[in-house]
């Protein structure tokens, strides 16, 4: 709203010698311009823009269940950010995080980038398998969880007994169960579920290169794996940047998988920032300590947010 | 041609060996699912003797779940078009200042965790009575599909030649005429790929649904599915089935709606 009158307000001092209708016209055309983007503006600033600030507010609140019943939240300054920084979880959780953030966009974008080579050359039913390709993108992700959950289970999943089968194993495999396997299998799992997001957007880059520079590259003898680093990835290197950060970005927050598949267990061997927050706020109802921890969270995503930006700056601007 | 044909069939064989890699957990869900012994505990590979026993058992349970879940998620794509149409036509076919803060403000957005919003919100909700709501779910499930459907409307929307809504705006026809009678039609495919993904969002939400609501007044069916497994599941027959039966707007969109689909996929993460 204030975005309305300064904007009205704007153009009224900007344009003093104007005669008065074309004037008045004018910020008639603006208040109309703008109530079109209004609503947007009005919803960004109560669901992004209030959260970020309550949630910066409350990390310095002693904020528990008590609060709702006596509306009272003192403050306590730093005391969140030291307890969470001085939990010895805290340094696991970082760990968690960044181990299951990179693990799993390693995974993600060297599968899909060999998915979305490999559907580059146009064969029958090429078309037909790569969008079925997108199904486990679209699946609500807790059903994944489930269904991997089922899969891995020790005793009866369908993993452990293929590998037993097959004399793989000598033992059962705890998955999920263990706490030095557990965090394997949930990268692994998020891996699954970011391959068709990571092969689409490749994919789609890989359709932007000129066919005529392959073949300029194969006349000077560049084919193969040549064409690929002379060729595919330089052009490829402003699509690669994005999914990598936004990959990043969406790693950072996962939620649902770890809930649904080892709820941060056992022994916290897959608490992230993020499931930690959760916990925090949601099952121990310490909403400043949570607070904390998804401050630092944000902070970490900002950074590579703003790194973002400035990627999709470049590639605007080229 | 036919040589050629012959040559890529390796490729073909190939890509269905991948794609079968990449659904099995699909399959099994789907196989689990039709499986119900006793224990349910060694399903065979195939169901050879199958049973819809596993669905009527979800259908009891989680109906009523499912029928939250698709009251956010059509409520979401309501909330979602209302909001994201105008203000995406503002951000690609008006001179306004800020439109590059507004547009900094949807990219920001996109990287806020879901948890931070739930934090604040929760507190929020608790106060002006919105918590097991599924307006305070349709809500909250915005903050995922708006800046995606504007950024995605928007990317479609510069495209419009200016000539067209000129004509009508000569015409005498004001901002809102010309957005409804023309830009809104013509913008009909990007409108539905918005409006699909909205649906998916609110439908597949678990972040929303397990901070904001505390009661089994209000439960979307992906808590339904989380409750199962928290608990010691017995029989996975029945959670396979909630699950395969929580996946079908998915499987129907990607069947029915693949072109509008895979424009999302692409558009939602370049643009």
């Amino acid at each position: 709203m204030t975005a309305i009158d300064l904007a009205a307000a704007g153009t009224g001092q900007a344009a003093p010698k104007e005669p008065l209708r074309r004037q008045r016209r004018l910020s008639v055309e603006r208040i109309a311009q703008w109530a079109f983007l209004a609503p947007a503006v009005i919803y960004i600033g109560l669901f992004f823009g209030y959260p970020i600030v309550k949630n910066v507010v409350m990390s310095f609140q002693d904020y528990t269940t008590k609060t709702f019943f006596t509306g009272e939240a003192p403050w306590v300054g730093f005391a969140n950010y030291v307890s969470v920084i001085k939990n010895s979880l805290f340094s696991t959780t970082l760990i968690n995080t960044g181990l299951f953030t990179v693990g799993s966009i390693v995974g993600q974008f060297v599968i899909g980038m060999a998915l979305a080579l490999f559907f580059k050359r146009r064969f029958p039913l090429s078309g037909v398998l790569r969008s079925l390709l997108l199904l486990p993108w679209l699946l609500p992700l807790i059903a994944s969880s489930a269904v991997w959950k089922w899969i891995l289970d020790q005793d009866s999943g369908i993993l452990n007994q293929a590998l037993l089968f097959l004399h793989v194993t000598p033992a059962a495999i705890p998955w999920l169960s263990s706490p030095n396997v557990a965090l394997i299998s949930v990268i692994l799992v998020n891996i699954w579920l970011g391959i068709p997001f990571n092969a689409t957007i490749l994919y789609g880059g890989l359709q932007g290169i000129p066919e005529e520079q392959y073949e300029a590259a194969a006349l000077d003898g560049a084919t193969g794996w040549k064409a690929f680093r002379y060729v595919t990835w330089p052009n490829l290197r402003p699509v690669v940047s994005v999914v990598l950060v936004l990959g990043v970005v969406y790693t950072l927050k996962v939620l649902d998988i770890i809930l649904g598949l080892t709820g941060g267990g056992p022994a916290n061997a897959t608490q992230t920032l993020a499931t930690n927050s959760y916990q925090q706020s949601f099952v121990v109802f310490s909403f400043g300590t949570g607070a904390a921890i998804s401050n630092i969270l944000i902070v970490i995503s900002l950074v590579f947010t703003v790194v973002y930006l400035r990627l999709n700056r470049r590639a605007i601007d080229e | 041609m036919k040589q050629t044909k012959t040559r890529q069939l390796p490729y073909t064989v190939l890509g269905i060996v991948f794609l079968a890699i990449m659904l099995f957990p699909v399959y099994w869900m789907v196989n689990t699912s039709l499986q119900s012994g006793p224990a349910a505990v060694n399903a065979t590979l195939i169901p050879l003797h199958p049973t819809f026993v596993a669905y009527q058992q979800a259908i009891s349970e989680q109906l009523g779940n499912m029928g939250t879940s698709l009251a956010v998620a059509v409520g979401t794509v309501i909330f979602t078009l209302l909001v994201a149409t105008p203000a995406a036509y503002a951000l690609a076919k008006f001179r306004l200042r800020w439109v590059g803060l507004v547009m900094l403000a949807l990219l920001i957005s996109q990287m806020i965790p879901g948890i931070v919003i739930a934090n604040a919100l929760y507190t929020a909700y608790n106060d002006l009575g919105l918590l097991n709501s599924i307006p305070g779910l349709i809500l909250a499930d915005a903050t995922t599909s708006i800046p995606f459907a504007i950024l995605i409307l928007r990317a479609f929307m510069e495209s419009i030649p200016p000539s067209l809504v000129e004509a009508a705006r000569v015409d005498g026809a004001g901002h809102w005429r010309a957005f409804w009678s023309i830009v809104v039609p013509v913008s009909r495919n990007s409108i539905i790929t918005a409006g699909l993904f909205s649906f998916l969002f609110a439908w597949s939400d678990f972040v929303f649904a397990v901070t904001l609501t505390t009661s089994a007044t209000v439960r979307p069916v992906t808590l339904g599915i989380y409750t199962y497994l928290t608990a010691n599941i017995q029989s996975w027959a029945p959670v396979m089935a909630t699950a395969a039966l929580a996946s079908i707007p998915a499987i129907i969109f990607l069947v029915f709606a693949q072109r509008y689909i895979a424009a999302g996929a692409l558009g939602g993460a370049v643009k």
